[in-house]
């Protein structure tokens, strides 16, 4: 973080003042004071922390996957054991008559790289090109799903706050929490079941995929329009499981930010309501929503498995669903992998977001929200 | 004598004795008709996954020339794809699920609450650690990792699912508790249990949690509704290799063969989606009018 402002400037100077041991410890100091560096460091701990889990889960664990697939090889291919294990190394991405804590070097290594091994069925298909043809369809799903429902949701539970305890109200509440209540697959299921199978209102083994078969992708209104097609049943699952949650917490958000003084003192300077409601009162109570916007989007990337699974959606959950079928060890380890690295930097961009949006908190201290 | 009377001042909450203050309870719950809903269905569930079993047992009895019956006098929810009767399946169907829910939403709670009242209460270094492995928990995605977890370990008994459920669930309590007994450990009657030097167990269990009772089995409730989600959802996809009855597993046969796109079923496929909906549902509204009645300033906080 370069100096910008003149107190940052003077703060830097102030150091070059002291030993070098006590400039080390001012520069620590002071940058742990920025919630930008805590963010950070937990980002940093977190990942590492998982890889780790990960590399024990594949590598450490009695009966683990390597060890399974060095027995299993032998077996089909009538291989010597050394020849076996020659093939694991090249998949796993560790040479294993290395020491245990060189392995764990190379593996994390090459993580940084972004190198995540191969397939074992499909051999030669890096675990990077799986993720990057499937990864795209659910942010799509999910990112589309959560805008939708953060907008609805935010605007009702704003109205229903301001009509608290009329029948508007009763409804809307009683509504979210029962959607908020239903779990997703449960969810995408009954829509299958209902619109699909019951009522034939949705052509659902047409609407499974990504894409129709002989449309060709491109900017175009037929791949869009056809994309939007496939795309209507996870988006409205995404949208019907989390709608809830956004208008009961901006109901009781709202609640909260009418009995504020600077509501009431607005209103004692005669402003128009519509002025209080969007600059004073919505604004302050949408704020820690925004922020838990970013968390609740990695938790649905990796709620969307069973959504995915369930209507047959080709995102990530549904290839992670395979591999676990298929016992396809590297592609399960680096979705896992990268679906929990997604949800630490979506929590990371919440604290900024956060940051930026609450004057109060973008400075030193106080960032435990 | 004395030191012991100035130490317990939370004895006075029970004085009115269980009985007043389960009537108390129920006269505050009364004002709250989703609640009163809520109570109703849990007691429901429960006398129906527990009680109802054991005077109708478990009939395997298949049918290939009744499948998917409309419900009917002698199969009141119909039959599912094998001929056999769905009411009997739903009867005992529920034990599993609401046993995994108990004992993982009991665990996840035990954690939550031992290690967050500890940070809080003894602070410094202990509290650093464990708010830094609470938020590292937090940040983690639970349905990928216990789905790795599932492949690799093999989870064959119910209580080995429960076990990871529960481990995977306490982050979220684990802070809120932190917060509630920093707040309650500036307390007079706090402050006169430190100032008598009795211990940090004593001061935890005698003094804060007693307090806390009402917030405890609020978030044991809501700890019970995320197990079941997982554990549901996990046998629907056949990702538990759990043998017996229950209604995961009813559904997760369901998508199998198919039945999910055959028109006759639909009673097949509603009845354990509603016997796991109207379960959760209870749980959710029972919680959040206890959640009104007993901490309505806490609402706020979302």
């Amino acid at each position: 973080m370069a100096a910008t402002t003149p107190a940052d400037a003077r703060l830097a100077t102030d150091m070059y003042r002291y030993s070098p041991y006590a400039r080390g410890r001012r520069a620590l100091v002071w940058m742990w004071d920025r919630p930008i560096a805590r963010s950070l460091v937990r980002v940093v701990i977190t990942i590492f922390l998982v890889t780790t889990l990960n590399f024990v889960l594949i590598r450490l664990m009695p009966g683990n996957a390597i060890d399974n697939y060095i027995a299993q090889i032998m077996n089909e291919q009538l291989l010597s054991y050394e020849d076996a294990r020659q093939q694991a190394s090249g998949l796993f991405n560790v040479d294993l008559k290395k020491p245990i804590h060189e392995q764990y070097f190379q593996f994390l290594g090459d993580l940084a790289h972004g190198n995540l091994g191969t397939s074992m069925l499909s051999q030669g298909t890096s675990v990077t090109s799986i993720i990057a043809a499937y990864l795209p369809w659910t942010l799509f799903t999910v990112g589309l799903g959560l805008l939708l429902s953060f907008t609805a949701g935010t605007f009702l539970g704003l109205l229903a706050a301001y009509r608290r305890d009329s029948p508007f109200d009763h409804v809307v509440s009683t509504v979210g929490s029962i959607l908020s209540s239903i779990p997703n697959y449960i969810t995408a299921l009954l829509l299958v079941v209902i619109l699909g199978t019951q009522l034939r209102i949705l052509p659902i083994a047409e609407m499974r995929g990504s894409s129709s078969p002989g449309v060709t992708p491109g900017f175009h209104l037929e791949y869009l329009a056809d994309i939007l097609f496939h795309a209507v049943l996870p988006v409205t699952v995404i949208f019907i499981a989390t709608v809830g949650h956004w208008l009961l917490s901006m109901k009781s958000a709202t609640l909260a930010t009418l009995e504020e003084d600077y509501v009431t003192a607005a209103r004692a300077r005669g402003l128009s309501d519509g002025r209080i409601t969007t600059a004073y009162v919505g604004r302050n109570a949408v704020l820690p929503l925004v922020s838990q916007l970013a968390i609740q989007a990695g938790y649905v990337v990796g709620g969307a498995f069973f959504v995915e699974v369930i209507l047959v959606y080709p995102g990530i959950g549904l290839r992670l669903f395979k591999s676990i079928e298929q016992r396809d060890y590297t592609v399960m380890q680096g979705i896992v992998l990268l679906l929990t690295v997604s949800v630490v930097v979506a929590n990371l961009v919440a604290d900024l977001a956060y940051a930026k949006l609450d004057p109060r908190i973008g400075r030193a201290g106080g960032a435990n929200g | 004598m004395s030191v012991a009377a100035i130490a317990r001042p939370t004895m006075r909450a029970r004085i009115t004795g269980p009985l007043a203050s389960t009537a108390d309870f129920l006269r505050l719950l009364s004002r709250k008709p989703l609640g009163m809903v809520g109570l109703a269905g849990v007691l429901f569930f429960v006398v129906l996954a527990f009680i109802v079993p054991i005077f109708v047992p478990y009939q395997d009895f298949v049918d290939v020339k009744a499948i998917y019956q409309p419900p009917s006098a002698a199969h009141p929810l119909g039959t599912d794809s094998s001929g056999r009767d769905v009411w009997n399946q739903i009867i005992n169907g529920g034990r599993d699920i609401l046993t995994v829910g108990l004992i993982a939403g009991f665990f996840s709670t035990l954690i939550a609450v031992t290690f967050g009242s500890l940070a809080a209460v003894v602070g410094g270094k202990l509290d650093a650690l464990i708010s830094g492995a609470a938020d590292f928990w937090l940040t983690i995605p639970h349905i990928p990792i216990i789905v790795l977890l599932g492949s690799i370990l093999k989870f064959n008994s119910i209580f080995v699912i429960a076990g990871f459920l529960a481990l995977l669930a306490w982050a979220g309590l684990l802070r809120q508790v932190r917060a509630q007994v920093l707040s309650l450990k500036e307390r007079d009657y706090v402050e006169a249990a430190r100032s008598l030097d009795l211990g940090v167990f004593h001061i935890i269990f005698r003094e804060i949690l007693p307090n806390m009772r009402s917030y405890i089995v609020i978030h044991f409730i809501l700890a019970m509704t995320a197990a079941i989600y997982g554990v549901a959802g996990l046998t629907i996809l056949g990702l538990i290799p759990l043998s017996g009855q229950n209604w995961g597993l009813m559904l997760n046969f369901a998508y199998v063969r198919g039945a999910l796109y055959f028109r006759d079923s639909l009673w097949y496929i509603l009845s354990p989606v509603l016997a796991i909906v109207l379960f959760q549902l209870s749980l959710v509204w029972l919680a959040s009018a206890l959640e009104d009645i007993f901490n309505p300033r806490l609402r706020s906080s979302g």
